[in-house]
Formats: C-alpha cells, sequence, structure tokens
C-alpha cells in the first residue's frame, strides 16, 4: 500500500518523461493516490496503534540499513495532507510555458519524495526522500519561476542545502552517538532505545538537528529564503512546498528529535521560545509592512510556523497535539491562498497592493473563497487552524502557575498577541486585493470557475477539522502520548 | 432534548443553504433566512417553559481526555432564556424589516446569509456552558459583524470600517483569551459551574484573581464598545440601518455585559475587577454622550447614545453583579432597536439622507415613523412610565446603594445629556421646516418596515414593567427610590428642555464645540500611535529583514562559506542542473561513506 503510494507519482513521472499526456496523467496520478490515501485512513487500526501497514527489504543488515515504511496516526495525517495538496496544486496548474513535462515530472517528484519521507522508518531513507523532493523544487522556481527567478532559487538553494547538510551531520551525529552494537536507522528500534544515546553528545546532536530542521522550516532567524522563494515560485510548486514539503523539518522534529532527545529538547527549550516568538512578532510585523500579496502570504506562512514551534514548545499532549494539527491545517490553507493568488495573478499580471482592488465585483466566487481561506488562516473558528492553537495556547500556558508568568507563559502571551497582527495583515490584504473600489483595468475579469474545485477542496477537509477536530486528534492523540509516557 | 440544537442551528443551516444553492434567487433567500430566524423564535418560545438546568445531550468538541476537553454544550437558565427571546425576537423583527429595506439590494442572498450567520453564532455565545465555547461563537459573531458592516464593499469606508471592527474586536479577545488561560491554569477547568465553585479558592490570590477577571473583561470591552476600544462601533454604523440596529445596537454588542453576568461570580469575589469594570463603564456613558450631542449624522448619533448606554449596563455589571445590567440590556434592546429601525426609515424615506440638518419637519410627512421614534427617545431619554425609565433608575439606585458617588452623579450627568442629545435630534428631524428637497418628497415605509416598529414601540413601552421583564429577569426591587426618581425626572425635562430652548427652529447648529465634534481627537490619537508603532515597526522590520538580516548578515556569512563559493561559480554560469547536480553529488558522497568507510 505505502509502497504504492510512493510508487505511483513516481511512474506517472516516468511515463509522462517517455511520452504520455503530462496534465492528466499527473492529475490521475495524485487522484489516485487521494483515494489510496483514504484506504490507508480507514485501513488504520486506532484501538490497535503503533505502526501499521509495516513494509521493509534489508539493503545493509550489516549497518542496519533497511528500505522500512511504516505508518501511525501522525504519518497518517502528514500523507493526508501530502495527498490533498497534490491533488490541488496539480489541478490549478497554469498553462506550461516551455518544457510541459518536465514541469509535471517535477511536481510529481515532489509530492512522491514528501510521501516517502513520510511514510520511511528508516532514518536514511527518511532523509533521502526529503531530498528527492527538494532538487525538483529548485528546478521550478529557477526555471518556470517569475520575477527574480534565478535569485530567489539561488537563494532557496543555499539555504536549504546548508539546512539538509546541518541536518545530515546531526543525523549522522545521532546515529554515531549509540553505542556499536545498538547503531541502526531504524526509527522504531531507536525510539525504543533513546536512553542509550551518549548522554555527552546528546545537546550538540539536538542544537545541530534543531538547526538543519529549523532552517528548513522558516525559523527565525533563518527564514529569508522562504517567501521570496514562495512569491517566484510557480503556484503548484509554493503550494507543495509552503503547504507540504516544509512540515518534514515539524514532523523530523516529532518523530525523530523529541523521542530520542527529550532531556535536550527540555534544556534548549528557552532558545526556541525566543526563535519562535521572533517567528510570530518580528515576521508577523514584517508581513504587515509587505506590500505584495505573494510576498505577504509567504512571511505569513513563516510566521505561522511560530505557532507550531510554541506547540511544540509545551512539552505536554495538549500542545503537541495542537501542532500536529497545525501542520495539517496550516498545509491546507497556506496552499489554497496560494492557489487563489496564483489565479488573481494569472489574471491581472501582478499582485501589488496598490495596483489592485475591489475584484471582488467582478469575481465574487474567487474574492468569497479568499475570504474562507483568509479566515482559516488566522484561525477563526469552524476551520482546523482554530482548534490546533486552542490546543496550542492551552498546551504553552500550562507550562506554569501564571502568578507569575513562566516564560512559556510570556511566550504564549506574545503568540496570542501574533492573532491581532495576522487579522492586521490578512484583512488588509483581503480588503487591498478585493474589496474597495474598482481600477477600469479589472471590470472585465473572468471569474473563477472549475478551478474553485481544488480550493473549495482543502477548505472543505479544513472546515471538517474545525467542526469536528475529533476525528484527526484520534489518529494524532496516541502518537503525541507516546512522547510523553513511553 | 434536541430543542437547544434546533434553536441553534436552525440559522447555520440557513446561511449554509443560501450560500451554496440560492445565491441567484435572492427572494428566496431572504425567505429562508426570516423562517430560519421564525424557527428559533419559535423554539426560544417553547424553551421558555422548560425547568431551568434542563439538561440536553453536549457534543463533544476537542476531547483529549482528563487534561483537556472542550463539549458544545447548553445552558438552560433564568440569564440565557431572557437573552435569547431579546435576541430572536428582535431578530425576527430586524429580518422582517430588512425585507423591506433590502429588497432591491444586489447582495441581498448574502446579505441575508450574513443575518442568519449572525442569528447562529450569537445563539452560541447565549448557550454556551464554557469559557471555550464562548469564545468560539464570540469570534463568529466577530465574523458575522466583519461581513455584515461591510456589506457594500466595492465602497471604500465600509470595508475599511468592518477591518477597524475586527481588528479592534481582536485586541480585545486577545485579553479575553488570556484570562481564560490563566483561569484555567489555576482552577483546571473552562467551566462556568466548575469555575463557580473554584471561586473559593481563587479568591485566595486576591491579586490574581483581579487580573484573570479584568483581561476577561477586556473581551467585554472590545465586543461592547468601551472606551479605549469604543472607537469601531461609531464606524460600523457604514453597515446597512438594519445590522446597526440588530447587531450594532441590539444583541451582539450587548454580549459583553451578557458575560459579565454569566460570571458575575468571578465580578462579585474581586472589588478590584469590580472598581476598573466600573469605572470604564461610567467613563464610557459619560464620555459618548458627550460626543452624541455634537454630531450631525443620524445613525452616528444613535451609536453615541448606544456606546453611552453599554456603558451604563458595563459600570452596572461591574458596581453590582448579577443586577440591574441585564434589566437595563433588556429593555435597551427594544428601544435602540426601534429608534436605528426608525432611522433608517427615515434614511429610506429621505433618499438615503442621513445628515439630520438636511432634514426637517419631518413630523407630517412621516406620522407613524414620528410617533414610533417619539416613542423610543421617550423611553431612552427616562421619561416616566417607559421602559427606560425603570431600567436605568435601577442602575442609577444601584450606584446610590453602593456607595458610588461619583459614579452616582456621573451616571445622572450622562441621563441629562441623552435627554439633550435626543431632543436635539428629534427637533431638528421632525420639527421645524424642511430643508432640502430630499426631506420635502419624504415618504412612508412599507408595512414590512412600519409594523415592526409599532410592535417594538409597544414593547419598549411595556418592557419595563414586571409583568413583561419579570417573566424573563430577576428585577431589582419591587419599590422605587423616590428620592432617585425624582432626580432623574429632573434631568429628564432639564435635558429635554434645554434642547427644545437652542434648537427649536434653528437651520444650523447653534453650539459648535469641536472637541466633541471630533470625538475628543481619540480616532486621530489612534491613527497618529498605530503609524508611529505598528506601521513604523512593521515597515523597519520589513525592511530589515530584507536589506539586513537577508541581504547583509545571510548573505555575507554564507559568501564567507567555502561551500558557497562553488555554489556561486554555477550560479554565475547560469547553470541551474549544474546546482541540482551539486544536490545529487553531496548525496551520492554521502551513500558512498556509509557503503565504503568502515566504523
Amino acid at each position: 500500500m505505502l509502497l504504492f503510494l510512493i510508487l505511483i507519482p513516481i511512474l506517472a513521472a516516468a511515463a509522462i518523461l517517455l511520452g504520455a499526456p503530462a496534465r492528466c496523467t499527473a492529475n490521475g496520478a495524485a487522484r489516485i493516490n487521494l483515494l489510496l490515501t483514504l484506504l490507508a485512513l480507514v485501513r488504520y487500526h486506532c484501538a490497535q496503534g503503533g505502526y501499521q501497514e509495516t513494509l521493509s527489504f534489508a539493503i545493509l543488515p550489516e549497518w542496519h540499513l533497511q528500505f522500512f515504511l511504516g505508518v501511525d496516526g501522525l504519518s497518517l495525517v502528514m500523507l493526508l495532507l501530502t495527498a490533498l495538496v497534490t491533488v490541488a496544486a496539480l489541478w490549478v496548474a497554469p498553462p506550461v510555458q516551455g518544457n510541459e513535462r518536465a514541469y509535471f515530472a517535477s511536481l510529481l517528484f515532489i509530492s512522491a519524495g514528501a510521501i516517502g519521507a513520510f511514510a520511511s522508518l528508516d532514518l536514511f531513507f527518511f532523509y533521502a526522500f526529503h531530498e528527492l523532493a527538494l532538487i525538483p523544487t529548485f528546478l521550478l522556481i529557477g526555471i518556470w519561476g517569475s520575477g527574480d527567478r534565478q535569485a530567489a532559487a539561488w537563494k532557496i538553494t543555499v539555504y536549504l542545502a546548508m539546512g539538509s547538510f546541518i541536518l545530515l551531520l546531526g543525523l549522522v551525529g545521532l546515529y554515531l552517538s549509540f553505542p556499536v552494537d545498538h547503531r541502526t536507522f531504524d526509527i522504531t528500534v531507536l525510539q525504543q532505545q533513546a536512553a542509550l544515546v551518549n548522554p555527552g553528545s546528546r545537546n550538540a546532536i539536538y542544537l545541530t538537528l534543531l538547526a538543519g530542521f529549523g532552517i528548513l522550516i522558516s525559523l527565525f532567524p533563518f527564514h529569508t529564503w522562504a517567501p521570496t522563494a514562495y512569491a517566484s515560485a510557480p503556484t503548484p510548486a509554493a503550494m507543495l512546498h509552503a503547504g507540504v514539503l516544509k512540515k518534514f523539518g515539524l514532523y523530523g522534529l516529532l518523530r525523530v528529535a523529541l523521542p530520542l532527545l527529550p532531556d535536550s529538547a527540555r534544556h534548549y527549550s528557552g532558545l526556541l521560545l525566543v526563535l519562535l516568538v521572533g517567528n510570530i512578532i518580528y515576521v508577523g510585523l514584517a508581513t504587515i509592512g509587505q506590500k505584495r500579496l505573494d510576498m505577504m502570504l509567504g512571511y505569513s506562512s513563516v510566521m505561522h510556523m511560530g505557532y507550531i514551534f510554541l506547540g511544540i514548545a509545551s512539552f505536554n499532549i495538549i500542545g503537541t497535539t495542537g501542532a500536529a494539527l497545525l501542520m495539517f491545517a496550516h498545509g491546507l490553507s497556506i496552499a489554497a491562498l496560494f492557489a487563489i493568488a496564483g489565479q488573481v495573478r494569472e489574471r491581472t499580471g501582478t499582485l501589488t497592493f496598490t495596483e489592485l482592488g475591489g475584484l471582488a465585483k467582478p469575481m465574487p466566487v474567487l474574492g468569497f473563497i479568499f475570504g474562507l481561506a483568509a479566515f482559516a488562516s488566522i484561525g477563526l473558528p469552524g476551520f482546523a487552524n482554530f482548534a490546533s492553537e486552542i490546543l496550542v495556547f492551552f498546551g504553552a500556558f500550562k507550562n506554569g502557575t501564571a502568578s507569575p508568568f513562566s516564560y512559556t507563559q510570556i511566550a504564549t502571551l506574545l503568540a496570542l498577541w501574533g492573532l491581532v497582527i495576522s487579522a492586521v495583515y490578512m484583512l488588509r490584504g483581503y480588503r487591498a486585493v478585493f474589496h474597495g473600489e474598482i481600477d477600469e483595468r479589472w471590470t472585465g475579469l473572468k471569474d473563477i470557475t472549475t478551478l474553485r474545485w481544488p480550493v473549495i477542496l482543502l477548505l472543505a477537509v479544513l472546515m471538517l477539522g474545525g467542526f469536528f477536530p475529533g476525528i484527526f486528534v484520534h489518529l494524532l492523540k496516541p502518537v503525541v502520548a507516546e512522547l510523553f509516557h513511553p | 432534548m434536541a430543542l437547544p440544537w434546533i434553536i441553534l442551528l436552525t440559522p447555520l443551516l440557513s446561511a449554509a443553504f443560501i450560500t451554496l444553492f440560492t445565491q441567484r434567487l435572492r427572494n428566496f433567500s431572504a425567505m429562508i433566512s426570516v423562517a430560519a430566524c421564525l424557527v428559533s423564535f419559535v423554539g426560544v418560545c417553547v424553551l421558555h417553559f422548560w425547568p431551568n438546568g434542563s439538561p440536553t445531550a453536549a457534543m463533544g468538541w476537542l476531547d483529549l481526555g482528563p487534561v483537556f476537553s472542550v463539549s458544545i454544550g447548553f445552558t438552560v437558565d433564568r440569564l440565557s432564556k431572557a437573552m435569547l427571546f431579546v435576541v430572536t425576537g428582535v431578530g425576527l423583527l430586524i429580518h422582517i424589516y430588512s425585507l423591506g429595506y433590502m429588497e432591491d439590494d444586489a447582495g441581498k442572498s448574502r446579505y441575508f446569509a450574513g443575518l442568519s450567520l449572525f442569528m447562529f453564532s450569537m445563539i452560541g455565545i447565549v448557550f454556551a456552558d464554557n469559557f471555550v465555547m464562548m469564545f468560539i461563537f464570540w469570534e463568529l459573531v466577530g465574523v458575522s459583524s466583519y461581513i455584515l458592516i461591510g456589506h457594500w464593499f466595492d465602497k471604500p469606508a465600509p470595508p475599511a470600517a468592518a477591518n477597524k471592527a475586527f481588528i479592534t474586536n481582536r485586541i480585545g479577545d486577545f485579553g479575553f483569551m488570556l484570562g481564560i488561560l490563566m483561569l484555567w491554569v489555576s482552577t483546571g477547568t473552562v467551566y462556568f459551574t466548575g469555575l463557580k465553585s473554584a471561586v473559593p479558592a481563587l479568591a485566595g490570590n486576591p491579586g490574581f484573581l483581579a487580573v484573570a477577571t479584568v483581561l476577561v473583561f477586556c473581551g467585554a470591552v472590545g465586543k461592547s464598545a468601551q472606551f479605549p476600544l469604543h472607537v469601531w462601533l461609531p464606524d460600523a454604523m457604514e453597515g446597512p440601518t438594519p445590522v446597526s440596529a440588530l447587531i450594532h445596537a441590539a444583541t451582539m454588542v450587548a454580549a459583553g455585559v451578557y458575560m459579565l453576568s454569566r460570571v458575575y461570580f468571578l465580578v462579585a469575589a474581586s472589588p478590584a475587577a469590580q472598581a476598573v469594570i466600573g469605572a470604564i463603564g461610567i467613563t464610557t456613558a459619560v464620555g459618548a454622550a458627550l460626543m452624541a450631542t455634537q454630531q450631525n449624522d443620524i445613525k452616528r448619533i444613535l451609536a453615541y447614545s448606544t456606546l453611552s448606554q453599554l456603558g451604563y449596563m458595563i459600570c452596572a455589571a461591574g458596581i453590582a453583579p448579577n443586577g440591574p445590567a441585564m434589566y437595563h440590556l433588556f429593555t435597551h434592546a427594544f428601544f435602540k432597536a426601534l429608534l436605528f429601525l426608525g432611522a433608517g426609515a427615515v434614511i429610506y424615506g429621505t433618499h438615503h439622507e442621513q445628515d439630520i440638518w438636511k432634514m426637517g419637519g419631518l413630523k407630517n410627512r412621516l406620522p407613524s415613523t414620528f410617533l414610533t421614534f417619539l416613542v423610543g427617545t421617550l423611553a431612552l431619554t427616562g421619561c416616566p412610565g417607559l421602559s427606560g425609565f425603570f431600567s436605568k433608575d435601577a442602575i442609577i439606585s444601584a450606584a446610590r446603594e453602593g456607595g458610588h458617588p461619583f459614579i452616582f452623579a456621573l451616571a445622572l450627568a450622562t441621563a441629562f445629556l441623552t435627554s439633550f442629545y435626543m431632543f436635539r435630534l428629534m427637533v431638528v428631524v421632525f420639527w421645524g421646516h424642511t430643508r432640502t428637497e430630499h426631506a420635502r418628497d419624504g415618504h412612508q415605509p412599507p408595512a414590512v418596515m412600519t409594523i415592526p416598529l409599532w410592535i417594538l414601540a409597544i414593547a419598549s413601552i411595556i418592557a419595563g414593567y414586571g409583568f413583561f421583564a419579570g417573566r424573563f429577569l430577576t428585577l431589582p426591587k419591587e419599590h422605587m427610590d423616590m428620592g432617585v426618581a425624582s432626580l432623574s425626572i429632573l434631568v429628564f425635562l432639564a435635558g429635554g428642555g434645554l434642547a427644545w430652548y437652542f434648537y427649536n427652529g434653528r437651520d444650523s447648529d447653534p453650539i459648535v464645540i469641536p472637541l466633541l465634534a471630533n470625538r475628543f481627537y481619540l480616532d486621530e490619537l489612534y491613527h497618529t500611535l498605530i503609524a508611529l508603532t505598528q506601521d513604523l515597526a512593521a515597515s523597519l522590520s520589513a525592511t530589515f529583514d530584507r536589506w539586513i538580516l537577508d541581504g547583509a548578515i545571510v548573505r555575507g556569512l554564507s559568501s564567507a562559506a567555502w561551500i558557497t563559493g562553488f555554489v556561486l561559480r554555477f550560479l554565475q554560469l547560469g547553470n541551474l542542473q549544474a546546482y541540482a547536480f551539486l544536490f545529487g553529488g553531496g548525496f551520492v558522497i554521502l551513500i558512498y561513506y556509509f557503503l565504503f568507510s568502515k566504523p
């Protein structure tokens, strides 16, 4: 099952490169994958818990290296996110300038890489699949991007190459820090023997992992690659990277760093708190200062990483479940926003606030779904983002008595102020693009037609998670509970 | 047992159905929305006869086991029944009125979907049995208010007003959420019943309790537009007039008062919080009444009046928890909705004229509007025998009995100002001679608009009496304080008489006080403050991010790294495949390392 999930996009990409019709093959593969993911969700026995659908081939027995797939509640939720965003991203892909085959094949490779990373239970392949997804991202930005695409591609490549490299150092260090006869890449085994990590090197390894994952997640102050990259990336690439691939780093923290190095994670929680407040307040303010919709969305996506980090820094089941749910929710909402921004750019050729305005008049449906996605993104009730943020706030605030406030509680307070900041920039952006008086140039614009459905799909799942967050919490809670009561 | 669910969900279904299916069938959408509101209203009337504390199956919403769980549950008690009656009753009349007022509006479906969404959210606040559920619906009324204020989104002012309302409310909600978190951390519960029984333990730490209560009160400061977050409400008048009546006068803005009444036990346990709430309330009451005396837009005068009356209620909720605040909320909902709908009828009848100085002499042209508006004015200004007289007196008496001489004096001063600005409005709009063309062809609105006016007029007269209000509320006391009553009759007459003396027969305002006309320059002050802090910080951080953090530091550091040198060379070649290769190459080296080096 999991193997199919990875192979279908790869085979589809190969078929496209060999001559199959690009767009419909890609869309078909994405939709089959979504159905398979739903099937995997249905087949998963929640009561039994743990890793299921496992599959392994030994690669290097003497190294304990194997190709090992398996899913639990957390990875299933991430797989669902990947499948949904992939379907939407391929669906909204605009007509391609240049080599259409390579374009769709690259998108499929990103999807396959993300699925592989989320389904791998072997440290080596967990890392390798992420690399597989990064390369086509660079290509998409560098070749099919807009604006100053070479500079953006250069920046994201340097950054993420550096992040991956640091991460690799951390993972190698982690591997070597186990006693020789316990060295393995098997994540399930590693989690059971977490106590064996060499105490002397724990903290250094954790910091290396945090830096590596942090760069990939755009943790402040390593975030400056993200907005420019998303602004110049082709819409589907921005959706896939901001929505899915960026969550790899967070997933890695939850899957590898926290379970294996819990004491070091607590030891450095102060550092994480400072950085995440940087994400929320500093980047939040920078978001208000943006003058283009795509840059604003890129910055807002960086800002929201702060909330996920806050959940992770809560070190309890409430906040961490919230963080995991927010990874899912944020992925869907930012993908929806980028999809709509892409539609606006295709029609007007610009996303600069001062040039736009009043677009909801000729395009009421586009305006309406942008409104919904914006409301979801700023955490209004009815969407999964709100439920996750509630969990994050309650979880983080639980660290202390509130008389006086502990450091985590002060960070929570600042994060709550972030809700005001996000309302300011999102509503300003919404108003600048869709409300107010309309420029004559835009009166004849055509509203979104069939392309509304992929966005509505994403929003519908967000609303499902907002009204009934229990569906997802049910999957995530056992995994998170393992972290705190092994 | 499903009745509360039906009351709550019918408007939501209506909003969803209109949005999904009947966008183009504008009249059908309107009928669905009115029908949904009628269902809720009938449900509330039936619910009225249920015993208090009737259990209703709650729906689990977020359930993480014993550490944290929140459900969508229902409180059925005297307080929620009274508030539901106001919300659905006034709501139904305003839905019907809207059929006439919004008849030809192109966005009629959107408007009625917004009204239904609002009804759902407001009913949710009233039913909430815990703070998180209340916060959920609290945010949702904010959304529906945002949508409805910005209904005419293609003009410049309404979207700006909608944003201002939403963001100002979020500032209040920042404190609200923080207060909820503090109470939760110390008591382990967000449920009102649990918090009530935890009050003795909380009272052991009075400083903590005061801070938490005042933070929770911040939510009310935002939603009920109290000083210093009052600035959004006058701007919210950019929305359609029925919306101003329902949301920004009768119900949503009263949600803060309702919330304080719901958690009166917290306020009652903290004298410091009482002092803060009372002071904020009375400041708003006097300040807004002063500003109202110098406004010229008929809706804005009523908006400042709403602020001022909300100030009364908040002040009452502070100085006399579980006392006369809900009583005044109850009566105010009827007469203020009446006044707004009356103003809507005037605006409708004079071709969307809102400046009172361009009206005049309308009592002969709009007789039934005039009569009902007069009833509303008399009720608001505290004319003896009408509802506002009783409820306002209850608050003024409470100030006296509670030993708050300042508040007592300021409350009387506010009553005087109320009488003054309302009769100024009456005299300028309805008496004198007609000053413009528009006023000259003033015409009566259709029956769907006048019938709600008459019903509300009757309610404004009787809502204060025990046989009506007593069915819903526990009234403060049977016998009124004659001293207080005579004083308030005195200020009523003085205010009205003075207004008649100054304004009868005038064509322009003889009194000009720029400080009041310009709302104490608070909007300008805030504007400057925001420009100096938030906007400056925003552009500074955006610039810093772009040129320093990204431009200088990161690039500087990265170019120092030797690996970047390689990448740069590839970049100069402009060869994308090359750096893809570099990436892949690194990976191959890694595999090589693992495969061939010995451990």
